[in-house]
């Protein structure tokens, strides 16, 4: 086969999942940002351009506000979340024997295969004021009435620190067994304790799977409407929530294509924060 | 110190497993409770929550949306991800890791984004929501996926077979067809099982994306709106066994490849 006539196979094969990628990607979002520099008049789509949307989203405060309760809520879950996740990988992959590494991993990310809604929900029963939590506290005799779990920002927290701790053991402890042990025995034989050797060996090369793990947990937060709407309460929205309201109550489609592209462009910026680290090609 | 140290280190695993299986658990547990409200103290166990699901038409025609959505956008994912994994890791084509860049990157952004963008496409293009209107949105987010998988299992020794099936007189299609595909088999069930899951989940597209016909997640939020009940747990539960039952299928599938 010539080259020419290679490249030209080569072509044909790619060229359907590049034409459904433009098609109902590309174009999509390109109507999206066009979208978002119209403005809604009455019933009305007004075709910009403008900035209108992107001005009032900054001005009005209960639409900022949404903004800032993302990045707050997310900020404390990729934290927490790592906290958590990073023991419970290293465990894993240096306590647990081999041959069991396999199961406990697979039992350890199990709830991760139920639907959004659903591990919501079940977030929603163990928190609720008959709930599971509740139930064990006033059985122990820790507290006398049931505490308001559900419907707060800590329920809202506590659902997704559930679903990314498991999705970053999963993806830390892919780090932690591809290291060398190697490594580990040289810094103790230079003289390094364990907190040392774990300090300045094992974390570091461990961090872009650590960087890659955190920066998914950001965009996936970032862009959740179903874990705060089921588990939040009402008393404060998320940015996903103030854009499914746009689409809802008015059909206000430029106002929600803004929204939606200032949160891409949100986590763009994180993209580029932690840019040096990432391989995306990993994830 | 040293006994110590080990001992935390279980009582940590012990905890986060706690934390970890919780919600499943009490989801699982209370859709046997023999009464109205599915919270403690625990009552049955009883099958009559799922005997009502079962006997539940919408949610059953939501199920059975729901498996043909998964089923058809998973074949149509793996197939555009196949062939185009075929040609970037075949032929050296100008512009490999832009086009590369662009067939990966649905994966980054965010589902109801997507979802917006889709909606606002079809909304200007006059076009009538459906279940199959959703089953775009979810091809586009399983294409990178299947796409990737497949693009990362054809090492140099598949490009070595395909040559001799050619050199032997094979036709493209016969080579595609007896030598990369079941050369790619694990790799190929993997991503479709993988595909189906993501979107047998999925909420934002098929809730934005449908209209009459819906997909079970859908149908199960509705339900939610009245409030909590062994029903929703009941169904949940079925949801998720469903789930757990692919995904073993995929480390069965997985653990095989890498016995062998």
């Amino acid at each position: 086969m010539s080259p020419k006539a290679g490249t030209r196979q080569g072509w044909g094969f790619v060229a359907p999942a590049l034409l459904w990628t433009a098609a109902f990607f590309v174009a999509p979002f390109a109507l999206m940002v066009w979208l978002s520099l119209s403005r809604l008049e009455g019933r009305t789509v007004v075709p910009g351009p403008g900035l209108d949307n992107y001005i009032r989203f900054f001005t009005e405060p209960s639409l900022l506000r949404g903004l800032v309760v993302s990045l707050e809520i997310t900020a404390v879950v990729t934290v927490v979340s790592v906290a958590l996740a990073y023991p419970l990988a290293a465990i894993i992959a240096f306590r647990v024997p081999r041959r069991w590494q396999r199961v406990v991993l697979v039992l350890a990310i199990l709830p991760f295969w139920t639907s959004y809604v659903v591990r919501s929900y079940a977030w929603l029963l163990v928190l609720g004021q008959g709930g599971a939590v509740n139930a064990a506290l006033m059985g122990l005799g820790i507290t006398e009435a049931p505490l308001q779990l559900s419907a707060t920002r800590f329920a809202t927290v506590t659902g997704f620190v559930h679903f990314f701790v498991m999705l970053l053991t999963l993806t830390i402890y892919a780090n932690l067994v591809q290291l060398s042990p190697n490594y580990a025995r040289a810094a103790a034989d230079l003289g390094a304790g364990r907190v040392a050797t774990f300090v300045h060996v094992i974390l570091p090369l461990t961090l872009p799977g650590v960087v890659t793990g955190a920066f998914l947990t950001f965009v996936l937060c970032m862009g959740d409407y179903i874990t705060p709407q089921i588990l939040g309460g009402n008393r404060e929205l998320t940015l996903p929530q103030l854009i499914m309201m746009q689409l809802g109550r008015r059909g206000d489609f430029p106002m929600a294509s803004a929204m939606a592209v200032i949160l891409m462009a949100v986590v763009s910026l994180a993209y580029l924060a932690c840019a040096r680290w990432l391989r995306v090609e990993r994830i | 110190m040293t006994r110590a140290w080990h001992l935390l280190g279980w009582v940590y695993l012990a905890l986060a497993f706690g934390f970890i299986l919780l919600p499943v658990g009490v989801l699982v547990l209370f859709s046997f409770q023999d009464g109205r409200l599915p919270v403690p103290p625990f009552r049955g166990p009883s099958l009559r929550w799922y005997a009502d699901v079962l006997a539940d038409r919408r949610l059953m025609a939501g199920l059975g949306n729901s498996l043909l959505v998964a089923s058809v956008s998973a074949t149509v994912a793996l197939g555009l991800g196949f062939l185009a994994a075929v040609g970037l890791a075949r032929h050296r084509l100008p512009g490999a890791a832009l086009l590369r860049l662009v067939l990966i990157a649905p994966m980054t952004v965010s589902y109801l984004i997507i979802a917006l963008g889709l909606l606002s496409l079809y909304n200007r293009a006059g076009v009538g929501l459906s279940l199959w209107t959703a089953g775009v949105g979810h091809v586009v987010i399983n294409l990178p996926l299947c796409f990737a998988i497949l693009y990362a299992a054809m090492g140099p020794h598949l490009r070595a077979a395909e040559r001799a099936a050619r050199d032997l007189g094979a036709g493209e299609a016969a080579v595609l067809w007896h030598v990369t595909a079941p050369m790619l088999a694990p790799a190929l069930l993997a991503a479709w099982f993988l595909a189906f899951t993501f979107s047998w989940d999925e909420f934002i597209i098929a809730f934005l994306l449908t209209r009459f016909d819906v997909t079970l997640p859908v149908e199960i939020w509705s339900l939610l709106r009245s409030g909590i009940s062994p029903r929703a747990n009941a169904i949940g539960s079925l949801v998720f066994l469903v789930s757990v039952v692919v995904v073993m299928v995929v480390q069965l599938v997985a653990l095989r490849r890498t016995r062998r």
